[in-house]
């Protein structure tokens, strides 16, 4: 897929000299849906927002769609939609209204069907006639959304999507997201909760002090960085690891009752078998045998952890 | 020029006026018919004619004024400061739109709605005293571009105010007294020479003065000033907006 959007080297430092971005480059393709992991004050709204028009950036450029975000505004931000984190809305205005006036700012002609297919696409049908400070926190965030796509952009940037939500909302809104970018909208979405990177993103970044750590296929890097586990459960807890065990790295549990075994799934001997027999050859017997795969998480704080030493 | 971006900021503007319809027309002509209870028959009847025109109908033009100089300012500067107190104002900086087309949006709405109640107190007058507008088309353009010139300042205020508080300072601070010792209720002419001079460096002077030629034929200051004035006034409210937008002061980081 051609890259729609294309960020180099930006920067953004204010005027008391903090840096916010320091040169981040990224290339975002057209059709996926990336999502931007990072701690709090790494920088990932302040990315949104340059990119969005929101804020001005201080050096780079980017483009969306071959249009120039400065110098090529119009067109830049014509194909870009954006839910922010907060939920900003005009309590006494009715959804319908709401939409539609985010539809004519973009320059977009008056189109009832249009708007009636996206609140239906977001279940706000029903409530189109409601001032919005009568809705959920739920629907409120849907209006958001709705907003942002009502005048049908290519891109689609959401800043914290699911920050605050409950367990089912926040599935709910990953299915709108599969649904949207089924429809054909890039999306790019910046999120603290790793579990929402790992199930929806095809790309993962993350980005710590104003600077992009990394950008990888959500596959690829959970296979490269990720680490394999073999708990062996024993029957006898023990005390100290047998001699005849060194060679094999292992780390016993608190408890005494577990051998730990980390392997690499890319190696060419994982060395299981090896260990197998050799705790069989200690004679020690085995309860259960457990593996387990880091997640985005673990590979998440890692990443962190070494930018910051 | 993004025409439609234009038409719906100002449909959306025009659409939270007309949801308080009742409160924004009973307000100014509630106030207007004290003015005239007030001013017009209980105290007026014991001051003589002004320039030859009684004093119920002297004061017409400058509480149209008052009122449409204080609603151009408010509706303004509350139509751009709202959405930066609820942040909807994200929405503004990240549309395909530049500030010519906002500052259409929003200060034509609020002139719009200054002029609407402009209008109502002068029909509402109508009910009080015997006026007869000399020059209408002056008194058009006057009303008119006070109410732009205001609004732009509105406007302006509006994004400057970091708070509710401040929304209110310049309005009631400074504009509220120039609108009083700008000759509203009171022909300048009828001031010590001392402060003849000084209300000259009061730029609401002017805009009262002009008005009050369009409805009487007769002016503290030549009408040509006036019109310099109001101009110059509007010019300088564009180009303080225009470095706003350049610079993105108070509204871009």
């Amino acid at each position: 897929m051609p890259d729609i959007v294309k960020i180099t080297d930006l920067r953004k430092a204010y005027a008391d000299g903090f840096e916010a971005l320091k040169g981040v480059s990224l290339n975002i393709r057209e059709g996926e849906i990336l999502a931007l992991l990072g701690p709090n004050g790494a920088g990932k709204t302040t990315l949104i927002s340059t990119v969005c028009g929101i804020t001005t950036g201080t050096g780079g450029s980017v483009t969306v769609g071959g249009f120039d975000t400065v110098t090529e505004y119009r067109g830049a931000r014509s194909m870009i939609g954006l839910v922010p984190q907060e939920i900003n809305l005009e309590p006494f205005e009715k959804v319908i209204s709401t939409v539609r006036f985010s539809r004519g700012l973009f320059g977009k002609p008056k189109d009832d069907a249009a708007i009636e297919k996206i609140l239906r696409q977001l279940s706000l049908w029903d409530k189109k006639d409601s001032q919005i400070r009568a809705l959920s926190g739920g629907m409120k965030r849907r209006v958001l959304i709705a907003k942002a796509l009502a005048h049908e952009p290519r891109v689609l940037f959401l800043d914290e999507p699911t920050a605050g939500v409950d367990v089912e909302l926040r599935r709910d809104m990953w299915n709108i997201v599969a649904d949207l970018k089924a429809s054909g909208v890039t999306i790019i979405l910046t999120t603290h909760y790793i579990e929402e990177a790992e199930a929806i993103a095809d790309r993962i970044g993350v980005i710590a002090h104003g600077e992009l750590l990394l950008v990888e296929d959500k596959d690829k890097l959970m296979s490269r960085m990720g680490k394999k586990q073999l708990v062996v459960q024993l029957t006898q807890p023990i005390d100290a690891i047998p001699a005849s065990l060194a060679s094999d790295a292992l780390t016993l549990s608190g408890d005494g009752h577990a051998l730990i075994y980390s392997y690499d799934t890319r190696a060419e001997r994982t060395g299981i078998t090896k260990l197998l027999s050799d705790v069989a050859a200690a004679g020690l017997v085995l309860s259960d045998l457990e593996t387990s795969q880091s997640s985005l998480e673990d590979i998440f704080v890692d990443l962190v952890k070494e930018d910051a030493a | 020029m993004n025409w439609i971006a234009v038409k719906s900021i100002y449909a959306f503007e025009m659409a939270r006026f007309f949801r308080t319809i009742t409160q924004s027309l009973i307000s100014p002509v509630l106030s207007t018919s004290l003015y005239f209870v007030v001013f017009g028959a209980a105290i007026g009847s014991r001051i003589q004619e002004v320039e030859g025109i009684s004093y119920g109908a002297f004061i017409v033009p400058g509480l149209i004024m008052l009122s449409v100089i204080t609603q151009s300012i408010s509706n303004a500067s509350f139509g751009i400061y709202f959405p930066k107190f609820i942040g909807t104002v994200f929405e503004l900086l990240s549309a395909p739109v530049n500030f010519i087309e906002i500052v259409c949006g929003y200060v034509g709405a609020a002139a719009t709605k200054a002029l609407f109640i402009g209008v109502i107190i002068l029909i509402t007058a109508f009910f009080f005293v015997d006026i007869t507008i000399q020059h209408p088309i002056w008194m058009v353009t006057f009303l008119v571009l006070t109410c732009i010139s205001f609004s732009l300042m509105g406007f302006i205020i509006g994004i400057w105010a970091g708070n509710f508080e401040q929304l209110q300072l310049v309005p009631l601070l400074i504009v509220t007294p120039l609108v009083f010792l700008g000759g509203s209720f009171y022909s300048i002419s009828m001031l010590p020479p001392v402060w003849q001079v000084i209300s000259h460096f009061n730029p609401v002077v002017y805009l009262i003065s002009g008005f009050r030629w369009a409805f009487f034929g007769s002016a503290d200051v030549p009408i040509v000033t006036s019109l310099f004035a109001i101009a110059g006034f509007t010019a300088l409210c564009l180009a303080v907006i225009g470095w706003i937008f350049r610079t993105g002061w108070r509204i871009r980081q």
